[in-house]
């Protein structure tokens, strides 16, 4: 470096980085804010230390019991509740995909006229915005304990999921193809077999994998409010601290979720 | 200055990216490297620096043998060593300044880099450079916001804030267009002149590599095939560069902007 | 051979056989797997219950409507618990799965075996749960706003690190070899050429899970992890349905917030 430059020249500016918020007030606010939150959320958790700590006892009995899990004693209720929910995974897996290509299909703006859209928005709207639990609490008052709510309640859930990130794939396809065959003077149906669906089954079979692999794990968790599967189980072997059973069912529940998602991505790299 | 000695790469079992290499590059000497895709020049300026570690060779730079040194020294060699890239490769969502500023990383601690806490003398030196490079109103810019052209010469900043003794230079121009490409490549030995650096330029472009370099070397399948001056190379060394073609043409054009030899 | 000659004629068809053969063979196994699926199902099912069904749910409907507005002034609190369920869940899961996406990343691990023990860590996290995570934590820990929390972090550590070490896989790996030429060291490069590559989907994720996880909180306390989940127990248990409805209005109304608010922090960082 020439020394006379430094010389000659006017001083530089300070430098430091500039900031993510430009307005001082507004940065310095949203930090507080910030600050003031988390410490008011700390402080209302009520941690009662006494449970705590005798947690920490009990938290060895429950990796005594991953070491040694009793597949053996609960055998008869295992079986039948990995069959229950594995059996609903597959039905509401196929249910739910039936019914999400027509309303996938209405949700797509490139198709269809503007009330069928909002009607199936709305739909696929109702169906994302309450957690599967709270769904199958609808469906056990509906028809009773049992798979069958589980069904109805995975295969409305899927409807969220599949329908939407189908319509959004259907707006994302090129628009030549579809012109081309419109031009043919081809009916709705004929557009949608020819020009729709070849285009997106390859992310749509892709999608249903991915529900299908949702909708297991799910399917382990609606029994807690009665509507089939492992859960109702698995409730009752944490209640009575039967760590051993509970573990047993954990790992045959992250065996099925490791295996189908080995499976899904195997079939997902083969069709893409 | 920098030698390099019986240098060779290997990739897998197969691919022989360099035969043993072995050149001299004197201080103040602006050196430009041609040969075809896949001759081995993007390999031998990374041996240098070890972004690639060589397979077997020396290098010494200022008497220092660097291919055997442990991290932390080799670290200290790489401060001293700048590098220019051909995408650039500034980080896009960092200011201009940052981005200056990352080449004297190394003077700084992890804390100080994270706070951006650089001395005042750094950042002191960084204005002039960017003054220097022709971008002293861009410094709180980001840098995807820039043209190709203003984000080389960031680079450029970014390579001579290390204050290195050696450039590498990695096809400076191949993304910028003609008129471009010769302002950057005369910035770059300006500089290097100011500087009395040590330059090896990996470039594509013939014509500009005869304009701006002292010396040429020639490389072919990972081997030396020419080492002259820029006059010295005649249609005859260009086809042993680069196989059969009419080069007669690429030495009419030479004062023109005209890219001779395509990638 | 989609085209064939028969009697002399091109007759194209779109498989050939043994391909169309194949098909029908799937779809065959395909139909008998779903029949037995829904016979396990069917054999499961109270059918009167069912058959019950329209008039168990006008009746319903009956039951929750109107809802007992006097009940929302009981929600305050536990709306509180949920809203942090989720929040501080999610921090803790940003903390803890960071690291673990550094240590898993292909371009950043130090060790291939540090790597398939970050992958165990995100496989266990990611088959479980928040609901399951929270049966365990309240055995372990006893009901609690706490249990929660952990449940949610738990359950979120597989999903960020994973999509974290995803990120952080995809990064340009130019400025990475620039700025190791100048001499940095590891963690400098980590943070000056890997960080503000990945922040913005760093942000998404983050914002994303916090988005799921507010869901999860609103059915955690049905296992007794606190939040409206307790409440919305308690009420049907009691077959409160009239405060039962309050409940689910608030959640909706927690979730279309929660989700304008994702939707909106995503929009700004691309």
């Amino acid at each position: 470096m020439k020394a006379n430059t430094s010389a000659s020249h006017p001083p530089y500016p300070r430098w430091s980085p500039p900031p993510l918020i430009a307005n001082p007030l507004l940065r310095w606010g949203a930090l507080l804010l910030g600050g003031l939150y988390l410490l008011a959320a700390f402080s209302t958790l009520e941690i009662n230390w006494e449970r705590v700590t005798a947690g920490i006892s009990r938290s060895l009995q429950v990796f005594v019991g991953f070491l040694q899990p009793d597949f053996a004693s609960r055998w008869w209720e295992i079986q039948n509740g990995v069959l229950e929910s594995l059996t609903m995974t597959v039905v509401a897996t196929v249910v739910g995909t039936a019914l999400s290509i027509p309303i996938g299909l209405g949700a797509a703006r490139t198709l269809v006229p503007l009330p069928v859209y909002l009607l199936c928005r709305g739909m696929i709207a109702l169906a994302r915005t309450f957690q599967e639990v709270i769904i199958a609490i609808f469906f056990v008052v509906l028809v009773g304990f049992g798979p069958l709510a589980g069904v109805l309640t995975l295969s409305f859930a899927s409807i969220g999921f599949l329908a939407k990130l189908l319509a959004e794939e259907i707006e994302a396809i090129q628009p030549v193809p579809l012109e081309a065959i419109r031009a043919t003077g081809a009916s709705w149906l004929q557009l949608v077999t020819y020009a729709v669906l070849p285009q997106v089954l390859p992310r749509l079979v892709g999608l249903i994998t991915y529900r299908f692999d949702i909708n297991l794990r799910e399917s382990a968790i609606v029994g807690v409010v009665g509507a089939g599967g492992i859960g109702a189980t698995l409730q009752t072997a944490f209640s009575r601290y039967d760590f051993d059973v509970a573990a047993a069912i954990l790992l045959i529940i992250i065996g099925l979720v490791w295996a189908t998602e080995v499976g899904a991505g195997a079939i997902r790299r083969r069709i893409q | 200055m920098l030698r390099l000695e019986n240098v060779t790469k290997q990739y897998g079992s197969r691919l022989q990216a360099l035969h043993p290499i072995s050149l001299e590059v004197p201080a103040g000497q602006v050196l430009a490297l041609i040969g075809a895709s896949g001759a081995g020049k993007s390999t031998l300026i990374r041996c240098i620096n070890r972004l690639v570690e060589p397979t077997t060779g020396q290098i010494w730079l200022h008497q220092q043998e660097i291919t055997r040194l442990p991290p932390k020294a080799l670290r200290r060699v790489r401060r001293k060593i700048g590098m220019i890239f051909q995408e650039y490769a500034l980080i896009e969502r960092l200011t201009v300044m940052e981005n200056v500023l990352s080449g004297q990383l190394g003077s700084v601690n992890f804390w100080q880099s994270w706070l951006r806490r650089f001395p005042p003398a750094t950042i002191t030196a960084a204005f002039e450079l960017l003054e220097r490079v022709g971008l002293p109103e861009l410094v709180d810019r980001r840098a995807d916001t820039l043209s190709g052209g203003q984000r080389q010469r960031v680079g450029i900043a970014r390579a001579l804030l290390q204050n290195p003794n050696l450039l590498l230079v990695d096809e400076p121009t191949a993304s910028l267009d003609p008129k471009t490409a010769r302002q950057i490549m005369r910035l770059i030995t300006e500089l290097a002149e100011e500087r009395g650096l040590a330059v090896i330029i990996n470039i594509h472009d013939v014509p500009l590599a005869q304009m701006f370099a002292q010396r040429i070397v020639g490389l072919k399948a990972g081997q030396i095939v020419y080492d002259g001056t820029p006059q010295g190379l005649t249609p005859n060394e260009l086809t042993q560069i680069y196989g059969e073609e009419d080069w007669s043409h690429a030495r009419d054009s030479e004062s023109e902007t005209k890219v001779a030899v395509d990638a | 051979m989609p085209v064939s000659v028969v009697r002399g004629q091109k007759v194209w068809q779109r498989r050939d056989r043994a391909t169309a053969l194949k098909h029908w063979l799937g779809w065959i196994v395909g139909v008998c797997l779903l029949i037995g699926c829904g016979r396990i199902i069917a054999g499961a099912t109270n059918w009167s219950f069912v058959w019950d069904a329209p008039r168990q749910g006008s009746e319903f409907l009956g039951r929750l409507f109107p809802p007992q507005w006097s009940y929302m002034v009981e929600l305050g609190r536990p709306l509180w618990d949920t809203l942090n369920m989720a929040t501080l869940g999610t921090l803790i899961s940003i903390g803890i799965a960071l690291p673990i996406a550094v240590l898993t990343a292909r371009n950043t691990t130090p060790h291939p075996l540090l790597r398939s023990l970050g992958l165990l860590i995100i496989v266990v996290s990611r088959s479980i749960n928040s609901l399951i995570w929270a049966l365990l934590l309240v055995a372990i820990l006893g009901p609690g706003v706490l249990a929660g929390v952990l449940a949610i972090a738990l359950r979120s550590i597989g999903f960020v690190g994973k999509l974290f070490y995803e990120a952080i896989e995809e990064v340009n790996p130019a400025p990475i070899e620039a700025i190791t030429a100048t001499g940095a060291s590891p963690a400098q490069i980590l943070s000056y050429a890997i960080l503000p590559q990945v922040l913005p989907s760093l942000v998404g994720v983050s914002v994303f899970r916090w988005d799921i996880n507010l869901r999860e909180s609103t059915v955690i306390g049905l296992v007794g992890a606190g939040g409206l989940g307790l409440q919305l127990d308690a009420a049907v248990n009691a077959l409160q349905w009239s405060q039962a409805s309050v409940i689910f209005l608030v959640i909706l109304l927690l979730v279309l917030l929660s989700e304008a608010i994702s939707a909106r922090v995503r929009r700004a960082i691309t």
